[in-house]
Formats: C-alpha cells, structure tokens, sequence
C-alpha cells in the first residue's frame, strides 16, 4: 500500500502527462501481480466495493469527530476522502500497511453491517497518504486527474504494447487483469476475447474553429443532440448484444429494446435517440436531449417509460460487419455498406443519420444556421478517405456545433467546488427578472454554471463573492446581486428544478459583465421565448 | 455583568482602545496605531504615530521607507497610553519582532494576539503564554485537518529531492517575510551550507534579518546566476514568482511551496506545487485549541481565518467566544 500511496501522491503533484505515464509505467513494472492489477483497476475506476461510500466514511467520521467541525473541514478540503484521512486520530502503534491485495481482499469481505468495524482496522494500519490511497481506492472515485484512458496508455508504455489493443482486450478481463499482464509483460498469448461482445474505442472529431475545408474531399452530416453509442453484437443467433456508451460503459440494461434489435454480428456507431413531436423536423422523429434524458440513468424501465419514451438508433457508421472489419476501408465503403445495411435493420429501432449536401463550404453555412430542428447540436464534417480510427486524429473528422445562446443573468449564489477548486467559490446559481426590476420585480433561479471562466477570472469572482456576501449556508454564499454573467447555453426547456420553471442544457459562463448593472440583465420572459420543447 | 470591556471595541478595520483613541492593526490610517508585526495586511503606512517593537519598526521602515511618528517598545516593556491604557508587547513567535499585544485598563486584562505560532523558530522569541480576561486570536488555520508536522520533516523532503535531482533546482516559494528567512535558518539548522538563490524581492528583508543577528549563511541573487550554477541548488522566491515568467531562468525547477496551506492536496495544486512544504508561522489547530487552554481567558475573540470552527471548540467546550469578523488580513499566502 505504501508504494501504491506514494504513487497517488506523486500524481497528485505532477503536471506534466508524459511524467504522470511514466509513474504509471514505473509502478506498473516494479509491482508484483496481483497489486499492480488492482491499482490498475483503481486508476481506471473498475472497482466497487458495496459496503464502503461516502456515507460510510462520514457515518466512520461522525463517531470520532464533532460533526459540525467535520462539515466545516469536508467543505474546505473539498474531498471526503481526504478531510478523512486527514482528521483521522493517529494510532497508538507504528504504521503496519497492508498490500494492495490484501485491502482489496479485507474491502470485498466488508459487508454494510461489517464496514464500520472492519474499515476503521485497516486505517489504523495506515498514515495519513496511506489513509488517503485506501478511502479512494474504497470509494471507487479516485479524482486525481488520471483518466482511464491514461492509465491504459500508461500500461501501454510500460509494457510496449499498442493502447488500441490494450482498450480492445480490456473489456473482456476483469480485475486484476492477469490475463493481460501475462499477455503484455511475459510475452503470453493475447487474452481470447473473440467470443465478448467487447466495446471498440470510437472515432471522434475535433472542434472546426476557424478551419475551412473543401466539399471535395469532406462529406457533411448532422450531428444529433442525443448521446453518442455503440451497438455490438456477437455470437450468431444465440449470441449477445451490449449497448456502450461513449465512455466505454455498458448501459444494456437501460435501453432493453436493443438487446434483440440485431439481426446479424455487427458493431454499429450512431446516436441515441428518443422519439418524439419537435420542431421542424418530420414527424416520428427524434425528440430534444430533454426527453432522452427521462431515460438516461435508470436501472429498471418500465412499459410505460418504453412507450412514451421509445429509444432509437440514428447511425453513423458501421465498424464490423458479420465476419468482416471495416475500420481499415474508406469512409464511403463503410458508408455504403452501411447504406445497404438499413434494409436488413428493424425501421422501429434503427435510422440512417443523413447526409447534408451542400455545393460548397458558404452553403454548408447557411444550412447549418438555419438548423431549425432541436434535435441537431450542429454538423459534422468527415473526410471521405477516413478510415475508422479510434481517438481524435487530426484532419479527419471535425465537428461544427451550433452556436450558443446567450442571456445576461445575476449571480444569486456561490458554491464551494471541489477537487482542484476546493475552497474557490466556483459553481454559480444565476437568474433572471421577473418583470421589471426597477418596479420591484424579484430574481428567479435559472440555471447553474461551473466552468466557461480562466483561472485568473475564477479568483477574481472568488474575491467578489466573498466581498458582496449577504448570507451563509453552509457551503453556500448567497451574494448582493450585484454581478452580470453573460450565460450561453445549447437550449432551454421547461423544468421543475427551478422556481423559474426553466432549465438550460450546458449552460456556461460566456463573459462576466463587470461593466453591466444587474438591472439590465435579461427577463425570464426573454429566456422563456427560446423554449422549444 | 463584570466584565464588559466597553472599552475595547473591535470595529471593521481593526480594534479599536477607545480610551486612548488607538487602533491595533488598522486597515486604513488612523493616529495613533499599535502594530503587531510587520505583514502588510497588520502594518499598514501612514499612520500619525506608530508603536511597534524596533524590529517592526525597522520593517515598516523598509517597506515604507518612512520612520515618520515611530514610537518603538520592547518585548516586556509597558507604556502608558491616554485615558489610563497600558500596554505591554509580548513575545508572540510569529515572525520578526512580532507582538501579541498585552492591554490594561480598570482592572482588565485583554491580548491582541496579532498572529502566531507555538512551535520554535530561529528567527524570533517563542510565543509567551500571558493570562488574561479577553483573549482576541487569529484562526487563519482554524480546522482540525490542519496539523503542521516538525519542520525537520518537511527541511528533509526539501533536501532529500534536491539530492534525488542533482541537474535541476528546488525553486522554493516562500513569504517575503518571516518564512523565506526561516527556511533558510532551518536550512542552515540542518546543515545546508551550499548557496542559496534569492529572487531579487527577498534581498532586503534578508539583509534586515541577518542586521538583526539572524544567521542566514551565503546568499546570492539569482540575477547575478548563471543557470549552469544553480543546478543542484535550493533558490526561494515569494510565492508570486512560482509560476511566473521569471523562473524559466532556473534550470529545470522543481517547484515548491513552503506554508500551511500544502496540507490540503488541492491547494498545493491550484498552486501547480509539485512539492509541497507543510511549513506555516501560524498556529495549527491544535497549537490554537492548546493555546487558549493554557491562557484560559474568560472569554476569546476570533479576528480573522476558520473562526466558524474555533467558535464550534469553544461551545464544545464551554467556553464563551465570539467572531468580529475585521476585514482586510489575508492569509493566502502563508
């Protein structure tokens, strides 16, 4: 356990990605299996313990530290974790760590009624890093800045071996991986994963900004306001099928209409969509991101959720087919197999995400500025020589989203963040007038942003609220009223969250207005004229 | 009730002795004014008259280049103000000629503690615990997660990473005053005898430091460096610097910060830290919950830091104490 502490500090203080692969790949080296395994599937956030939450180290906390003192020193460390292992009273005996296995083994063992015996043993046996690595390590919510893909890439390095194929074995193993270190460290045949219906890395696209490309070479399509999936079947008649989402993460058990929708192997690319009633767009189609997101998140679907929220797939593309990989050929074969696919594909489950034709580069502009349909985020341009190649390379596929709306609001509330902003006042409440504010019309939430702001402009806002503070909640500072921020956001719809009765998808602090009165910021009646729902 | 302490009122921009109409640390300019120490956010300029220890007095000298209405007074020493005040300036082990300021009038006892530390430093007299009826304390490190470890542990991570890179530097951010100093005493304490780098704005207040018997060893200024002699070397710069423009003269700076504040991961990242150095002039959590034992005052005033946790101790503990919430002292930098 010390050395894998020692390595989560480290990343901790580390800027630098190429110096934070090579403390993944170092530590990956120097530690025996099974503890390089399980800190692997720690980095990449694999592990699940039942018994131990959050709640649980707050439940642990509360019987050894006054829990007001404890609320003031989770809400300025800004990670529970941490403020716990921090608080945690020092043991009467010298440290004695466990292995990594060996706290993972004891972690597994825990049960609810267990843990809050069992997990206090294991901290006395740690100091206060140690304490640290384990309550991450128990979370499953390590918050150091290492992605997956980091850890993967770093496994990659330090076993040089393709990042491509550590992804595609990956979701076929478990924790500790042994299949795969044997395949990447001691030359062992490769994991045998050809009968998983295993998730392939996607393609994705860069922003255009400022590029301009030529029609002759790209080809344009829309790019739908639902969330990006991947459909894989293996296995033949009696095979299986998973859905994943973009991250990687399996989510068959939410959307249980497509686990019979394919009638042959494949592995399709499209969007996630729901049906529904929208603006402009012909009738049957996809709803706005709003009406997705009554299904998004839930474990058990019910009939009427189904019928009211029927999912489809708009695709993009097709990577394998039957026996046949199609990552290698051009856009416009997998494009035209694709094509040729639809006919074989149940019509209710599954659509052709269209082709936009334009004659040149201005065309392509005006047609994406008068989009009118809700359910499009923008156009996507791809380079019809491409073939399909996981991650974001440069050149080939780029993506060309709307532009935002923008409404003036004023800063109501300031939240405490967390993790790197811990102690900043960064996650701002926002409003709107109810009517005229110089007749005495009162501001009504409409929305929550965190992010859209430099470094330099989050400690200046900082200083602000602590400056124009009016009241306290715990965490939580509500302001004079004082200051304007220019909001942009994708759309708005109709919402209970807010008294308001609106909520803004992706809302962003576009500018601060230091210069702008509050009372000419924007009326709710403005806001609510961009409701499309 | 007997005690009332009317005449001691604390005010927004600091406390204010009504009776001698002076003002301890003040945040704007008043006539007469006691002064704690020499941080900018206690010691402000332009005041009529300025009582202070000399050591202060020389600070704020420095710093604002006028001695104008210096009053100076010693540790231990008592002066009699207006409308039968007397004050006494005590020991307070923070930095420098630092003072917890002791106040007498009609019988009652109340200190100003300014801000301060328990544990030793080379650079001033320890922190003297005086009884009193009113003990008005900072809390800059109010919370039970802040616990400042020996400073010979942090000394030794400095100079055991300087030993694992000996082809870059240590680049070590530090308080222009009291802590840069400090370090490079326990530095010395611990038997680094190489040069040590100095950003340019730490100079004087080093020169002052070692005019007042404080034993810095050799110090060379990072201006007249070559880059090929600092590899391998400790250089400290006010915390600003860290991540400015100025240190891509240094040969492949490892940065570290050396404050209270590295406790807490985050805040050692928002610095970009690489190394962080739990070394604070303030009291920890329990130096503040020990302090206020020991002085067992009737009651505590909380000027400035965490004051909602030390409240939360002290209604724990039965003790009487409240916040006054004064503006303008910062303790970001620590």
């Amino acid at each position: 356990m010390e050395e894998f502490a020692a390595l989560i500090d480290a990343l901790v203080y580390t800027r630098s990605r190429n110096e934070k692969l090579q403390l993944i790949a170092d530590y990956l080296q120097a530690t025996p299996d099974p503890d390089r395994g399980w800190a692997l599937a720690a980095l990449t956030g694999e592990l699940d313990f039942p018994a131990v939450k959050a709640s649980t180290i707050r439940n642990l906390m509360h019987e050894r530290v006054d829990p007001v003192l404890w609320t003031l020193s989770r809400d300025f460390v800004g990670d529970t974790a941490e403020t716990a292992s921090l608080l945690w009273p020092a043991g009467e005996s010298p440290p004695d760590p466990p292995s990594v296995s060996e706290a993972v083994e004891a972690l597994t063992a825990m049960t609810r009624r267990s843990v809050l015996a069992e997990l206090p043993a294991l901290l006395d046996r740690l100091d206060a890093s140690g304490r640290f690595a384990l309550l991450k390590l128990a979370t499953g919510a390590m918050r150091i800045g290492i992605s997956a893909r980091l850890a993967k890439i770093a496994f990659a390095q330090a076993f040089d071996v393709g990042v491509e194929e550590v992804e595609e074995y990956w979701h076929g193993l478990a924790p500790p991986y042994r299949a795969l270190f044997a395949w990447a460290a001691e030359g062992a045949p490769p994991p045998d994963t050809g009968s998983l219906p295993l998730f392939r890395p996607f393609m994705l696209a860069h922003p255009l900004d400022d590029t301009i490309v030529d029609l002759e070479d790209y080809v344009a399509e829309w790019k739908w306001d639902g969330i990006r999936v991947q459909l894989v079947r293996v296995g033949g008649e009696q095979g299986e099928t998973r859905l994943y989402s973009r991250s990687g993460d399996d989510i068959s058990g939410t959307f249980p209409e497509f686990l019979d929708a394919l009638p042959m192997d494949a592995v399709l690319d499209g969007e996630l969509l729901v049906r529904g009633v929208h603006q402009g767009g012909e009738k049957g189609g996809a709803a706005s991101f709003n009406a997705l997101q009554q299904r998004l998140g839930r474990k058990t679907v019910s009939k009427a959720m189904l019928t009211e929220f029927p999912a489809f797939i708009r695709l993009y593309d097709v990577m394998i087919l039957e026996d046949d990989d199609l990552r290698d050929l051009p856009w416009t074969q997998r494009r035209a197999r694709l094509e040729a696919l639809m006919a074989r594909l149940p019509e209710d489950r599954f659509d052709l995400s269209p082709v936009v034709d334009a004659e040149h580069f201005d065309h392509l502009a005006e047609i994406r500025a008068g989009a009118r349909d809700d359910a499009i985020e923008g156009l996507m341009l791809k380079r019809k020589d491409s073939p399909y190649i996981a991650g974001r390379k440069t050149g080939l596929w780029y993506k060309w989203k709307r532009d935002p709306l923008l409404v003036d609001c004023v800063l109501m509330y300031a939240q405490r963040g967390s993790g790197k902003r811990s102690s900043f006042y960064s996650d701002y409440t926002f409003g709107c007038w109810d009517g005229d504010p110089d007749a005495g019309a009162d501001l009504l939430p409409v929305g929550k942003a965190y992010f859209g702001f430099t470094d330099e402009e989050l400690r200046k806002i900082d200083r602000y609220v602590r400056n124009h503070t009016v009241n306290r909640f715990g965490p939580v500072r509500e302001t004079d009223r004082s200051l304007v921020f220019e909001v942009a956001f994708d759309s708005v719809h109709a919402s209970k969250r807010h008294k308001s009765g609106l909520a803004m998808r992706f809302p962003r602090i576009h500018r601060i207005r230091w210069d702008k009165p509050a009372h000419e910021a924007d009326r709710i009646d403005a806001l609510r004229a961009l409701v499309r729902d | 009730m007997a005690h009332d302490f009317e005449w001691i009122r604390p005010e927004p921009h600091g406390i204010h002795v009504v009776p001698a109409d002076c003002w301890i640390d003040p945040s704007e300019p008043v006539t007469r004014a006691l002064v704690t120490h020499g941080h900018a956010d206690h010691a402000r300029g332009g005041h009529g008259r300025t009582v202070a220890t000399p050591e202060t007095l020389a600070i704020m000298k420095l710093r604002y280049a006028t001695s104008d209405g210096a009053a100076p007074v010693g540790y231990g020493e008592t002066i009699r103000l207006p409308g039968g005040v007397d004050a006494t300036f005590v020991p307070a082990g923070h930095v420098l000629g630092s003072a917890q300021i002791l106040l007498e009038h009609a019988g009652e006892r109340v200190i100003v503690t300014g801000d301060y530390k328990r544990c030793p430093d080379p650079t001033c007299p320890p922190f003297e615990v005086t009884p009193c009826d009113v003990f008005i304390t900072e809390a800059t490190f109010g919370l039970p997660v802040f616990c400042h470890p020996p400073i010979e542990t942090e000394i030794g991570k400095l100079l055991d990473r300087l030993t694992a890179h000996p082809e870059r530097c240590v680049l070590v951010g530090a308080y222009a005053l009291g802590k840069a100093q400090r370090v490079i005493a326990e530095l010395r304490r611990a038997g680094h005898d190489r040069p040590i780098y100095l950003h340019g704005a730490l100079e004087r207040m080093c020169r002052l430091y070692e005019d007042w018997g404080v034993d810095l060893g050799e110090l060379r200024l990072v201006s007249d460096a070559k880059k090929e002699d600092m590899r391998g070397q400790i250089v400290v710069c006010p915390p600003s610097a860290l991540n400015d423009r100025w240190s891509r003269r240094l040969p492949d700076p490892i940065t570290a910060m050396a404050s209270g504040w590295m406790r807490v991961r985050q805040r050692a990242r928002q610095r970009n830290v690489e190394l962080p150095l739990v070394i604070s002039d303030h009291a920890d959590w329990g130096e503040l919950t020990r302090t206020v034992e020991e002085v067992n005052p009737h009651e505590t005033w909380i000027t400035h830091g965490r004051e909602e946790a030390l409240l939360r101790w002290h209604q724990l503990h039965q003790r009487r104490a409240r916040a006054l919430a004064l503006v303008g002292y910062e303790d970001e930098d620590d």
